[in-house]
């Protein structure tokens, strides 16, 4: 049994700089691979609609004939499944998260 | 003869997490009794596995807990390997077992904070926190995510850690031990801690293999049982001794998991060290037929799916067996005969989660 076992670790914290970040004051620390939100290169996209039938929440919803690409990004769990299916590799995984959102919309995508 | 009351301890409670109910029978400041009911947070994934396909369902098993997340969409990836009768790719093996071992590794510092926190040492709580981010650092770093890995899947894993990278890991991790041992030390050493943990909760030995209790909760009463020496995934290469207590009082499930905390490092340096090349999926065609049981150990123990199919692209049944399931009747068992401030801490220390139970 002993005393002041952390007495060392306490000295040392008084020393350092904080472990949390000093957001927004200072920069957002994230991972070059972190799984943020799904972006797409409409131009390039053929809405075969992979994406649509492999998402596990339903969250994408293609359309052909008028060649819209729809994502609700509340209901996307960015697994990244979309990304490895997309045939055109037009889908892109990034590591930006989306804006905190007021009302429960989707984001539509046109190829005009 | 003294008045009993029962008090009703959860299921909202500063010290859980997530929603168990207990009725605690007392006689003055003494549990006698302890009466638990779960069932606040079912949510019927088994029931899921009907509408989504076999694949597909690898997103729903890492969601049944959001601690042990990576351990069960693998233990799901090997039951219906085992059903296909697939041989996933050595690398992909390895890889499952680091990122095993670092899920592991994050599920017991989180213990090990909300265990300070439950008797009280806020400062303990959020030093081993700080130490958790740095794991957590390393799986958003190789995953992408830092609780859901969505890295397993049926035939490998999706995504690769090149060998410089697994390197930097390993080293990374052996100056972060010495770090380590300064907290842990803490909770090894610091006679206030001894003074919560010491010869609470007696579980004796005989007791634990009855009431089938898995994980640190069983070693910590001197039973050298662990699933990872199945040789499941890239264990059976890896040279490593379960870590086994003998008092079974909540010191030593204490003293367990901070030792599996250094025996996680040891084993991810060995499996950098054997790691090798090649291809880290392979494809799957057709269909599961057949059934087949899937044990891994988790964190918190043994975990068992049992899965079911008949030839189509959905499971027939699948049925999880969670280790806090089979840790419930060992928490009643070690209640009755502790004081009343004593419950919340003993109910922490089989480390519970009834996302996980009740799924």
């Amino acid at each position: 049994m002993q005393f002041f076992v952390m007495a060392k670790t306490v000295l040392k914290s008084l020393f350092r700089k904080p472990a949390t970040v000093k957001y927004p004051f200072g920069p957002k620390m994230l991972s070059e691979f972190a799984r943020g939100s799904i972006s797409i290169d409409i131009s390039r996209c053929i809405f075969c609609g992979m994406c649509q039938r492999k998402c596990p929440t339903g969250a994408i919803v293609v359309t052909r004939e008028e060649k819209t690409w729809n994502i609700a990004r509340l209901k996307c769990i960015t697994c990244g499944y979309c990304v490895e299916v997309c045939p055109k590799k037009c889908l892109q995984m990034s590591n930006q998260y989306t804006e905190p959102m007021l009302t429960k919309h989707e984001d539509l995508y046109k190829n005009a | 003869m003294t008045k009993r009351t029962i008090i009703p301890f959860g299921p909202q409670h500063p010290v859980l997490p997530e929603p168990i109910h207990l009725d605690l029978v007392l006689e003055d400041e003494l549990v006698v009794e302890a009466i638990p009911s779960i069932g606040f947070i079912h949510r019927g994934l088994e029931k899921l596995v009907e509408k989504k396909d076999f694949i597909d369902f690898v997103y729903v098993a890492e969601r049944i807990c959001g601690i042990c997340s990576f351990i069960h969409g693998l233990t799901y990836c090997i039951a219906v390997e085992e059903i296909m009768k697939i041989k996933v790719p050595e690398r992909a093996d390895y890889l499952r077992t680091i990122w095993s071992e670092l899920s592991r590794m994050h599920s017991h510092l989180l213990w090990m904070g909300l265990m300070a926190d439950s008797f009280g040492f806020e400062s303990l709580f959020m030093h081993t926190w700080r130490m958790r981010e740095k794991i957590l650092d390393i799986i958003e770093n190789t995953t992408g995510g830092r609780v859901i890995f969505a890295s397993a899947k049926v035939g490998g894993v999706r995504r690769d850690i090149d060998s410089a990278t697994l390197k930097s890991i390993s080293k990374s991790l052996e100056s972060y031990k010495n770090e380590l041992k300064e907290i842990t030390d803490i909770f090894i050493k610091d006679s206030s801690v001894q003074h919560r943990l010491v010869g609470v909760g007696v579980l004796k030995k005989g007791q634990a293999y009855e009431l089938g209790a898995v994980g640190p909760t069983l070693r910590a009463s001197g039973w050298s049982i662990d699933t990872r020496k199945l040789g499941y995934a890239a264990y059976k290469n890896i040279d490593f001794e379960p870590v086994v207590e003998t008092s079974g009082d909540s010191y030593a499930r204490c003293v367990v998991r901070i030792k599996e905390l250094f025996q996680s490092i040891d084993i991810i340096r060995q499996l950098a060290g054997k790691i090798p090349d090649g291809p880290i999926e392979i494809k799957i065609t057709g269909n599961p037929d057949g059934e087949f049981f899937a044990r891994t150990e988790q964190p918190r123990g043994e975990v068992i799916y049992y899965a079911k199919a008949n030839g189509t692209k959905f499971l027939q049944r699948l049925r999880v067996r969670t280790p806090t399931f089979a840790n419930i009747p060992s928490l009643v068992k070690m209640l009755p005969g502790s004081s009343l401030a004593d419950v919340p801490v003993l109910v922490l220390t089989i480390d519970p989660c009834i996302s996980c139970t009740e799924r």
